[in-house]
């Protein structure tokens, strides 16, 4: 689906993706771990088409998108969310997804004021499809409720009801559960494989929180200073040395140290 | 008696005045807002860009008058309005092709922007005088009151005359409609939804397949009708001198500013404000207060706060005002 070629993206000296290659499957829910400043959201920005690489190649089912821009790249079907969730704040949440199916009649200069009928039907559509990713998302309740004033944790799901409302190919979600309490953790998880089964949506997830990463995703990939560090599923990923050094830490072989009385 | 008379001598040289140059200022400040909001600069070639549009339509005024085409008791200009205002978005759509577009591209900061605009300015500025020159040039045509002073007095009674230009008419209605039609626009249609989104969260904008060549392209393209509309009442209004256009540039930015940069409800409160507070202070309350106090209190002086000479010394005094206590303007724009 896509693959990422060799990698670069520099800040100044900073090498901040350096040399990643990695691959992802049509159809996998992909997650994406690593320490913080491994690169994850960099690597997202870049492929996202937000930042241009400094070297390497990206392409999706064959083509090569490298450097596209984000709405180009929005209508083949390649879509994202932010870690920190960003939203229409003036807006209603019912608002919020109606903005995003691009190329919409309305856009047109002539439709504003000689396409009135097309412009009706199509808003129309919009508003029930809307209404339904709401009800999906357990939050019909917030759909005239200015987007800005809603939980931190129901933007999250904003943020993921968005890309719900195109049929997008491949979603790309950066923290979801950051700071989303459990309920709605498994609500979301839910919401993914849902959408895996039954849209055919390939996710490329990064997350913290290694329950809702076992739960939902193979293969997982994990980052480190800006490079791919190990490939496979979760238990794989944890019996890995390199990465328990790297990302999740000499912890747990000391535990029994600590635990030990007056330690 | 005495307080209708001084009424009406307020309603003629202080409310009247000032609703119509609030509407102009509005209509001005409005462009400067729309490219704050979605192009976050400050674009400076705005009082020559409604110098360039005005310019258009007063040619074109004078091939429609050399022809013989009227527009019965309504000036000519507002026929050619249309026109002005394509050739003018013809114009600004080009220097955003040329220069602006090229520091997008790049992602240049706002400061830089803000500069190439002052040098857009510079152009149009130029370009303007070299084509119809640095006077003044008188464009209105059709029957210039509504009711003269004289008619009002014989109306009521009063001592006090009250002259309702129909240029001052012409204003009003037309700034309420224009405001009114980009209210809609802006909260009814796709295309104005996409802007607003644009302006609210850019990231965001494009990740939820918004085209942004696309919004800029509209956003000029209102921005041009709004800043030759502004333009051609102004100018019908007083007269057209490309100087004076230039110069409107700080009224207009401090209504905006006071607004709120980038809130279009607050351009509109803005102008207003400095419009209303720049008449008052300027004018000599000697009339209406002869009108008002006992005779021994009447005042022997104008009673004239500031000359009219300084009158942008009062759009400066609100702007740092208005910067000190509340940057983001009464209206909560975006922050300078």
């Amino acid at each position: 689906m896509i693959r990422v070629e060799n990698l670069h993206k520099h800040f100044g000296g900073f090498h901040a993706v350096d040399g990643a290659s990695l691959e992802i499957q049509p159809g996998s829910i992909t997650g994406l771990i690593g320490p913080n400043g491994a690169g994850k959201t960099t690597l997202f920005n870049v492929i996202a088409g937000v930042l241009p690489p400094t070297s390497g190649r990206v392409t999706m089912a064959g083509e090569d998108i490298t450097g596209l821009p984000p709405h180009a790249l929005f209508h083949k079907g390649l879509l994202r969310t932010f870690q920190i969730a960003h939203e229409f704040s003036s807006m209603t949440c019912r608002e919020n997804l109606m903005m995003v199916p691009g190329n919409q009649a309305g856009e047109q200069v002539w439709n504003t004021w000689f396409g009135r009928k097309r412009i009706a039907d199509e808003e129309r559509a919009l508003r029930a499809k809307a209404d339904e990713v709401l009800e999906f998302l357990t939050i019909s309740h917030l759909a005239d409720h200015k987007a800005g004033q809603v939980s931190g944790g129901q933007k999250k799901l904003l943020e993921l009801g968005r890309t719900m409302m195109v049929d997008a190919k491949i979603v790309f979600l950066d923290e979801v559960g950051a700071g989303v309490n459990r309920t709605l953790l498994n609500t979301i998880g839910d919401a993914i494989l849902q959408l895996n089964k039954e849209r055919g949506y390939t996710f490329v997830v990064i997350e913290h929180d290694m329950d809702f990463i076992g739960k939902i995703c193979n293969p997982v990939i994990c980052m480190a200073e800006g490079k791919v560090l190990a490939e496979g599923t979760l238990a794989q990923i944890k019996a890995n040395e390199q990465v328990i050094e790297a990302y999740l830490g000499t912890g747990l072989k000391n535990k029994d140290k600590l635990a030990e009385p007056g330690v | 008696m005495e307080f209708l008379n001084a009424f009406v001598a307020l309603s003629n040289f202080v409310l009247i005045p000032a609703i119509a140059y609030g509407s102009q200022l509005a209509l001005g400040a409005l462009g400067v807002t729309l490219i704050y909001g979605i192009l976050r600069f400050s674009n400076f070639a705005h009082g020559d860009t409604m110098a360039f549009g005005t310019m258009a339509t007063v040619l074109i005024t004078w091939w429609f008058q050399s022809m013989g085409v009227s527009f019965g008791p309504l000036p000519t200009a507002l026929l050619a309005l249309p026109f002005g205002i394509a050739v003018c978005a013809a114009f600004v759509l080009l220097t955003d092709r040329g220069i602006y577009r090229f520091y997008r591209r790049v992602k240049a900061k706002p400061i830089i922007l803000v500069m190439a605009s002052l040098g857009v300015m510079f152009i149009m500025n130029g370009l303007v005088r070299f084509i119809i020159g640095p006077d003044d040039q008188r464009f209105a045509d059709g029957a210039r009151f509504i009711v003269t002073a004289g008619e009002f007095k014989k109306m009521t009674g009063l001592s006090e005359g009250l002259a309702l230009k129909s240029t001052q008419a012409i204003t009003l209605v037309t700034a309420i409609v224009v405001v009114a039609a980009l209210f809609w626009f802006l909260n009814k249609t796709r295309t104005g939804k996409s802007m607003r989104a644009y302006s609210d969260n850019e990231d965001l904008a494009l990740l939820s397949g918004i085209n942004p060549e696309r919004v800029v392209m509209v956003t000029w393209l209102i921005v041009a009708g709004l800043a030759t509309i502004a333009g051609v009442l102004y100018g019908l209004d007083k007269s057209f001198k490309p100087f004076t256009y230039f110069q409107l540039l700080l009224p207009i930015f401090a209504s905006a500013i006071v607004g709120g940069l980038g809130n279009p409800l607050g351009a509109i409160a803005g102008g207003f404000v400095i419009a209303f507070s720049e008449v008052m202070v300027t004018y000599a309350w000697k009339k209406v207060a002869g009108y008002l106090l006992p005779e021994a209190w009447a005042p022997d002086g104008l009673v004239q706060l500031m000359s009219t000479d300084y009158k942008f010394a009062v759009s400066f005094a609100i702007l740092l005002i208005v910067l000190l206590f509340k940057p983001t303007g009464l209206f909560k724009g975006k922050s300078v």
